[in-house]
Parts: C-alpha cells; sequence; structure tokens
C-alpha cells in the first residue's frame, strides 16, 4: 500500500518540466560516499487488510482494562471518556492540522486552545494557562525552568510524594538548567509543612501534589505557605478530576499549578499521547513556556483568536526563548475540553465524589490494613498485603483482576504495598472482585 | 462566533455518570473546593455542534494542499487512526507487567529497529515526547557522554547554523550549553572556512538539519565531518527534513553520532492544531548507555522494559513515551516497507517540480535542485510593488490554499518556504503553481487584492499587535472585554509562520 498519487504519465511530464532524465538525478548533490547503496532492510510492504490483521494480533496480547479487571492508578487512570470526544476527534479539520500560524486558516482550532486554556484556568484558580505540554512529567519541568528565572536561585524541592516519574524527569532536565535538586520525604504519607519550608530556605521553587502519589491529601495551603514565607514559588501538582471537590491552587497561594491532563479526555494508551497542563498567575506570563492564544479582532472589528505573546518562542527568541517547545499536545488538550464540557460543574464534582466513595467502600470490603490509616484519601489509597506484592499482584492476576501498583518500585520500606485506584467505571461488584482476589 | 461559555446556562450538562448510595468521606473543611469551576453548562447537541463549527473554521490537510515548510504535512491515513484506537492498545495502562503488554512492546521493539535502520545507527530510545524534546534529549546525552570522558567541563560549546530552526539555539541553552553559530556559504552549504575556525577541544558538538531548512542538501557533509570528529566532538542531526532522504541517505552514514525523527512530519502521525508528535533518538553504539529508560528489549521471544542503564540520563517523559504515536507511524512504515524509498523520492520530486514552475516569477536565493522543500523569496515584489511574503501568503488562502511557511529561514528575506509533500497529485500542484503565477502578476497589477486578502476566511487579517498589548488569554465571563469597540490597527509583525 502506499499513499502516493503520481502516475507514471506524471512524473515524464515533471521531470522534463524540471529539465533532469530521472528521479535519481535529483539527488545528484549528494556525495557519493554518504548515499546509502542497496534497499533497507524493513519487512515487506503490507495492504491495509494484512495491516489491520497484523496490528490486531499486536493488541490481542494485552491485557486492557476491558479483558483485566484493573486497579492500577498512580498517575495514569481509566476514567470514562465520553463518545462526544471520539466524535469531536474524527473531525479530520481538527485532526489534520498544523499549529495555527497563519490564524485566518485557523479561527477554529485557535478558539478552541482559548476555550481550553479557561478551563484550565478555571479549574486551577490561575490567570494564564499555555495550550499545553507533553505530559504531566516534563510541565514539572517547565515550571522549575520558570521558577529559576523568576527568582534567579538555583534549587528545587520536591515533595517525595510527588509522582516518581515527575520527580525522575525533574531530575534529568536539572543538570541543564543548572539546578540543584532536593527531595524532602513524607510522614506518614503525607509531607510536613515545617520541613518542607526548612528546604525552601533557597529555592527558586517547591512543588508538592495534591492529591499525592500515595492518593493521601496534603495539607496544601500550610504548604503553599511554607514555600512562600521562605521565597520559593510554590508549585502544585493537581489532577484535574479531583478539582471537583478539591480547593483551587490558585486559591491557597500558589504561583503555578501543572499536572497531567490524560484523566479528563484521554484513553490509557500505554502512556501517550496525553497532555500536561501549566498555569500560573498573571505575573509569570512572560516567562510561560509554549503557546499561548490570546483574544483580539480582525481589521473589521470581528472577535479573532491568535497566537500570541510569542516573543517568548524559540522561533523569535531562539537562544533566549522561555523554552525550547514547539509540537505541543493541542489534539489531547482539546479532547479535555470536549471532556469538561460535557462533564460540565456538577458532572465533575459528581465523578469526584463518585470515585472518593467507592475508594472509601473498598479500604473496607479488601480488609488490608492501610499503610497511611490516619490520612484522608481520594481516589487512591496504599494498602499492606503481608507478603511480597508482585506475589499478591501475580496470584490476583490469575484470577482475571489487577489489584494496583506495588509502591516498593519507588519507596524503600514498601516490599508489600500495594496502590490501589478507584474509578466511576468501577463498581461495588468489581470492588467484591478485588477483595476475592486479594485474599487469594 | 459565541465562546462555549458564553452558550452555557446554569443547570443544563451533557454528562451521566453512575451514582450509587455509598456515603462519601469528608474532605477537611480548608481543603475542600469554596466555589465551583465555571466549566460550561452545555447539552449534548449544542456541544456537538460547537465543536463541529469549531472544525469548519480550521484547515487541515483533509481540507486541501498545505505546503508550510519544514512541517511536512502529508496524508493522514485513515487506517492508523483504526488501528491506535484497538482496545488493546488504547485501553492498556502504562504500569501494566511486561507480560500483559507484550504485544505493545513488540510494537515498540519493531519501531526501533525500523528507526535505526532508517537512520543507521544501532541504538534507538521512543521516549521524547517531540522534535524539540529529542534534541535537549541529545544533548543530555552529549552531556553525560563528555562527563563520563572527564571533558565536561571544558566542551561547553554547540555549533549551530544560522538557517536552523529556532528550537536549535533554545535547545542549547536549556541543555546549560553555549550557542557557536556559523554561516551559509553563498551555494547554501555551511562555510566551511567559518566552521573551522570555530572547532575545537572546547566544542561539544553541532547541531545540523541536512538537507537544510533551505531544503538544500549539505555538500560538504563529509568534511564537516571530519572537522567535528577530528576535533573529538560530537554530531546531532535534526530530523525535521528526513522526509527527503529516508532510503536514500541515512544520517549515520553521513558521520552523525545522534538523530531524531518527528514522527508527526517524516511518518504521518496527524498534528491535531499543534500536537502531539513523537521525537525519538538513535545514536551510536558509544552513546547507548546513556539513553533515558526504560529501553525496549527482545530475550529469545519475549519482550521487556529494561531500567538496568546505570549511566542512563534518566527519565525525560512519562512511561516509554507517546505510545499511540508509535502505533500510527509504525502503521505507516509497515505500509511502505522498503518502498520507503519511493516516499521520499516522490516527496522530492514534487518540490522540484513546484520549483521549476515558480522560479520565474519569484526570486531563488540559492539556485540549485532542491530536495523536499525550497525557499523563494518575495524580495522583488516588495522593492517593486510594496508586496510582501505575507501578503503573496494570506492571498493564497483565497485559493484555498494553505500558505507555506514565511519569514523562515531568517538568511532569506521575504522567505516563501514551501514542502508540498509526496502525497499531493500532480493537478493539486499545478492548481497552486497557478495561483502562485497569478498572484505575482497582481502584485504589480492589482498590489491591493493582495494587501486586503484574506477575503472570505471566517476572519479578515487579525490584530495581533492588541492581542499582546492586551492580553486577553481566558474568557473573563462577567468582566470578558469587548475588543471590538477598541481601535485596530492592523500592523502585522512579520514573524516567522510555520516550520
Amino acid at each position: 500500500m502506499s499513499f502516493l498519487s503520481l502516475t507514471d504519465r506524471d512524473r515524464e511530464e515533471m521531470l522534463a518540466a524540471i529539465g533532469v532524465a530521472s528521479v535519481d538525478e535529483l539527488f545528484r548533490e549528494i556525495p557519493e560516499g554518504v548515499r546509502f547503496q542497496g534497499e533497507l532492510d524493513l519487512e515487506p510492504a503490507l495492504s491495509e487488510l494484512e495491516l489491520v490483521a497484523h496490528l490486531e494480533q499486536l493488541a490481542a496480547r494485552n491485557m486492557d482494562t476491558g479483558r483485566e479487571l484493573s486497579f492500577l492508578g498512580a498517575g495514569i487512570y481509566d476514567h470514562y471518556v465520553p463518545a462526544a470526544v471520539d466524535a469531536v476527534l474524527a473531525r479530520g479539520e481538527l485532526l489534520t492540522a498544523y499549529t495555527p500560524y497563519q490564524a485566518e486558516m485557523s479561527q477554529g482550532v485557535l478558539q478552541a486552545i482559548f476555550e481550553y486554556q479557561t478551563a484550565i484556568c478555571e479549574l486551577t484558580g490561575m490567570d494564564v494557562s499555555n495550550a499545553s505540554g507533553y505530559d504531566g512529567t516534563t510541565v514539572a519541568a517547565d515550571a522549575c525552568y520558570v521558577a529559576k528565572h523568576v527568582t534567579g536561585r538555583a534549587r528545587v524541592v520536591l515533595a517525595e510524594t510527588v509522582n516518581p516519574q515527575v520527580r525522575q524527569v525533574v531530575k534529568t532536565y536539572a543538570p541543564g538548567f543548572g539546578l540543584e535538586v532536593v527531595e524532602v520525604p513524607h510522614r506518614d504519607g503525607v509531607t510536613d509543612p515545617d520541613e518542607l519550608g526548612a528546604a525552601a530556605g533557597e529555592a527558586a521553587c517547591v512543588i508538592f501534589q495534591q492529591p499525592n502519589f500515595f492518593g493521601c491529601l496534603e495539607p496544601a495551603p500550610d504548604l503553599a505557605a511554607a514555600a512562600n514565607d521562605a521565597g520559593a514559588l510554590p508549585i502544585a501538582h493537581v489532577d484535574p478530576v479531583s478539582l471537583g471537590v478539591l480547593e483551587a491552587p490558585g486559591e491557597y497561594g500558589c504561583a503555578l499549578a501543572i499536572g497531567e491532563g490524560q484523566g479528563a479526555g484521554n484513553y490509557q494508551s500505554y502512556g501517550g499521547p496525553h497532555y500536561g497542563f501549566i498555569a500560573a498567575r498573571s505575573e509569570y506570563v512572560r516567562r510561560m513556556p509554549g503557546r499561548i492564544v490570546g483574544e483580539t479582532t480582525d481589521i473589521e472589528g470581528r472577535r479573532a483568536y491568535v497566537l500570541t505573546l510569542q516573543t517568548r518562542e524559540q522561533h523569535i527568541r531562539r537562544e533566549k526563548a522561555t523554552s525550547n517547545i514547539t509540537t505541543n499536545q493541542t489534539l489531547l488538550a482539546l479532547a479535555g475540553l470536549v471532556h469538561l464540557s460535557w462533564l460540565g460543574p456538577q458532572g465533575l464534582r459528581e465523578q469526584a465524589e463518585t470515585c472518593m466513595a467507592l475508594a472509601e467502600h473498598a479500604k473496607e470490603r479488601v480488609g488490608l490494613p492501610l499503610l497511611f490509616p490516619d490520612q484522608t484519601t481520594f481516589k487512591e489509597f496504599a494498602i499492606r498485603v503481608g507478603r511480597p506484592a508482585e506475589d499478591a499482584i501475580r496470584a490476583a492476576r490469575a484470577r482475571g483482576v489487577h489489584p494496583g501498583y506495588a509502591l516498593k518500585r519507588d519507596y524503600a520500606g514498601m516490599e508489600d504495598a500495594l496502590l490501589v485506584c478507584l474509578t466511576e467505571k468501577r463498581t461495588p461488584a468489581d470492588i467484591d472482585r478485588l477483595a476475592e482476589a486479594l485474599a487469594a | 462566533m459565541k465562546l462555549i461559555y458564553e452558550q452555557s446556562q446554569e443547570g443544563r450538562r451533557a454528562s451521566s455518570l453512575p451514582r450509587n448510595d455509598l456515603p462519601v468521606p469528608e474532605i477537611p473543611a480548608e481543603l475542600r473546593r469554596a466555589r465551583p469551576p465555571r466549566l460550561p453548562e452545555i447539552a449534548e447537541p449544542e456541544l456537538l455542534r460547537h465543536f463541529t463549527k469549531l472544525s469548519t473554521r480550521t484547515f487541515g490537510i483533509d481540507t486541501g494542499f498545505y505546503p508550510l515548510g519544514s512541517c511536512t504535512m502529508k496524508h493522514n491515513p485513515r487506517v492508523n487512526e483504526r488501528v491506535v484506537n484497538l482496545p488493546g492498545f488504547r485501553d492498556l495502562h502504562p504500569l501494566q507487567e511486561d507480560d500483559g503488554a507484550q504485544g505493545a512492546l513488540e510494537l515498540m521493539w519493531r519501531l526501533q529497529e525500523i528507526l535505526a535502520e532508517v537512520a543507521g545507527l544501532p541504538a534507538v530510545s521512543l521516549q521524547p515526547a517531540a522534535g524539540s524534546q529529542g534534541e535537549l534529549t541529545g544533548l543530555m546525552l552529549m552531556r553525560a557522554y563528555f562527563a563520563d570522558l572527564g571533558e565536561g567541563e571544558t566542551r561547553r560549546k554547540v555549533v549551530i547554523p544560522d538557517t536552523a530552526h529556532g528550537t536549535n539555539p533554545a535547545s542549547v541553552t536549556m541543555g546549560g550549553y553555549e550557542l557557536t553559530p556559523v554561516q551559509t556559504d553563498p551555494r547554501g552549504n555551511i562555510d566551511v572556512d567559518d566552521l573551522r575556525g570555530k572547532v575545537d577541544e572546547g566544542t561539544a558538538g553541532l547541531m545540523l538539519t541536512n538537507p537544510s531548512t533551505l531544503g538544500l542538501f549539505d555538500e560538504n557533509i563529509e568534511e564537516i565531518g571530519r572537522i567535528f570528529h577530528g576535533a573529538g566532538s560530537l554530531m546531532y542531526y535534526d530530523g525535521a527534513n528526513l522526509n527527503a532522504v529516508c532510503g536514500i541517505s541515512r544520517p549515520g552514514d553521513m558521520g552523525f553520532d545522534i538523530v531524531h525523527f518527528n514522527l508527526h512530519k517524516t511518518f504521518s502521525q496527524p498534528h491535531g492544531g499543534g500536537g502531539p508528535g513523537g521525537g525519538p533518538i538513535a545514536v551510536r553504539d558509544r552513546l547507548e548507555p546513556f539513553l533515558p529508560v526504560p529501553a525496549v528489549v527482545r530475550e529469545d521471544d519475549a519482550f521487556r522494559l529494561d531500567y538496568d542503564r546505570p549511566q542512563s540520563i534518566g527519565k525525560v517523559r512519562g512511561f516509554g513515551g507517546p505510545f499511540g504515536v508509535f502505533v500510527r507511524s509504525y502503521a505507516y512504515i509497515r505500509s511502505y516497507g522498503p518502498g520507503l524509498r519511493e516516499m521520499s523520492e516522490a516527496a522530492v520530486l514534487n518540490a522540484n517540480y513546484l520549483l521549476a514552475r515558480l522560479k520565474g516569477a519569484y526570486e531563488l536565493p540559492f539556485d540549485r535542485l532542491c530536495l523536499h522543500e525550497f525557499v523563494l523569496s518575495a524580495r522583488r515584489l516588495k522593492r517593486e510593488h510594496g508586496v510582501t511574503a505575507l501578503d503573496v501568503a494570506k492571498r493564497l488562502m483565497d485559493y484555498g490554499f494553505h500558505p507555506p511557511t514565511i519569514y523562515f529561514p531568517l538568511i532569506v528575506p521575504e522567505a516563501l518556504m514551501i514542502e508540498p509533500t509526496e502525497t499531493e497529485a500532480k493537478e493539486t500542484l499545478d492548481e497552486f503553481v497557478a495561483a502562485m503565477l497569478e498572484i505575482a502578476r497582481d502584485a504589480a497589477e492589482s498590489p491591493e487584492l493582495l494587501k486586503e486578502a484574506p477575503h472570505d476566511r471566517p476572519v479578515r487579517r487579525v490584530d495581533e499587535v492588541k492581542a499582546a498589548k492586551r492580553g486577553v488569554l481566558r474568557y473573563l465571563f462577567e468582566d470578558h472585554p469587548d475588543l471590538s469597540t477598541e481601535p485596530t490597527a492592523p500592523r502585522q509583525l512579520e514573524a516567522q509562520k510555520g516550520a
């Protein structure tokens, strides 16, 4: 199969117009020594039918959450994606557009981004959002870069209760940014504000997560206050679904709010593509990374949208840009916008409450000791299974249930701990199966 | 048209979710949300109409010809959308145990093998989320490599030609390096004499796009390789223009040590109005130990994620990378097989055909055969008739074409950077040529037609200065300003639009 339109006759006419005898001649300026000889060692071309059959075979060898009853979360969630999201994303104009450099050709996608920015600001209580970042990990690195330039400080403080993948990405970026990374350990599953404040003394920013990686509710206002007192920018990493019931970071003094958008509108997709969001108070707008859409008018005074504040960006500022980002995740952010519009404020709150109620029910029904019994949790909680976590996972999976994530992969001393996640897609009957599988 | 928030009515909703009688636990008062977010309250019929209307006000490759230079706007096959939505891919959790993700891991492993073959380099990481993140990852690899050699403190400079994408210098700064610019010679190649004086034991490496953003293959690439490798430096290949040379010339064979792919360009991931993309990197053996974790490895007939890489730079993105992008790109490549070369040949043929037909009417700063794209200049039109590249771009909209990239690369004044891609039919190219020739004539005879364009888009030219000055970056509900009452000065910034 190929997607080419040129016929032999087209080729002849085109070569004649160019004034060369063959297609090979078009490559004559490539030095002989660097030309590839022979044929690429790739498997033969497939027809569309063969291709579908091949990929169906590969897909069938994955245990997706339709085949295995899953309680996996830990940053990526099996939330329901409404049919309206699929319908909008199937619109070819939106699917196959490039970045909206030419505003007159792109009013639809520009307006959608503006509406997305509004939704993110409403969720987080911030003044400005960009058009999206790659995912919930890279926006944390982006936020550190903002903080470094705003404060002139060279240290980043991470609560140990922040998603380990987020922390790993920040640590990978930090040397290039000239930043040192300090981590603050958890105390009984949450972060101690005094300890965080002490570490924040010379820091550009402090990143904490609400709800945190263990599902526990952090004393977020106290953490933000501790960072502010130390002159470090408080940055909250938040789950958009939780913001139906939990306070917006902008309301408790955060400078920036970031997060993984996947749970609002994107499928799990083995880790991507998804969208990360980054939003800030207005004073930091000129340090924001990536695309931002603003409202304006056309020459006739009609409302119009356009990429704006581009003097921050790499194609104008080059080595002085606030970020190197060009491609972002607009299509996935659009899915987020459709999803949040489908939910509305009432739907978002109901969804959050349903997850929370199911999680609370699961804690009791499973009946295993909680790792952090004194904490309020959102849709995830950690339990002790009384044996190596991988053994419990293996035994449960043999019964068609994936019971959760083994915390020992990231935390010392949690050999028998399992992080269990409940979304609105699970039912009390599913929870019964979980309890039975964990008892096996 | 109205914003979705302006259609909102209290109490209206599209969603229905399962409810149960389970008690909702109490959230401590200081953590509880005080005021609900003002998300749209809208029923599903109006929700669908709203986004359908937005789609009709958006131009995609499905709508028409999109010769946006350096962006490789080729056809996006729909079979790729079908397979990416197979539940086994779409609903797979990234922390699923390896034995429950064998199909996904095999696909990633196969894609790694394919990209290694196309690059001519042995080791691949799929993790970077986009080309610019691939660049930054490449610079992190340079840093780790030289630190391992004990040269981390001394090798501080990265050389970049003046034709480079803005991402290259921006990545250099974010990677903690210093920029050394190098000029372009009169044939459009790197100025080798300028280069020689700039490469020494303080140089970490080169970042180069080849063919360049001028659409020209650097004829001195072998000499450039000798200069950098002679100084112990590394060479980074920006794969933005790889669509020109698949199966024709491999970056590894050109001497490059690190390559990034733009999966959304070369291998047809739909760009969705700005993303997603994918920016895998391929490297030489000696850089493999530093690649991000996890890598997908094969052991007999089983595949697994390998985190045991003690010298790895770490992670640059969550999980294994943008998996859905891998599915689409893998499907695209498997549709061509070894015939990937024909894809690049057609892309180059299409570009040269347009170039041959247009170079009489527009200035051609570097009069050579091009590869997948070429850069014209509207400088003469500006000098003689006062119309600019921007005016040409806006007038093309009246013909139903998306404009090319303009004002880039920076070394060409009034640049029009045109990339047709391989998937366009000759008739489309002929229609585009006819429009461009007519526009060149109108520039002389009726310049106002260009100055006032576009005429039939949902909006006329937009006031970019007002957008930047007013800073209205979200809907402000009852405080939202009415910008139509404020004076408009349609002075367009002559900024790069595209690439």
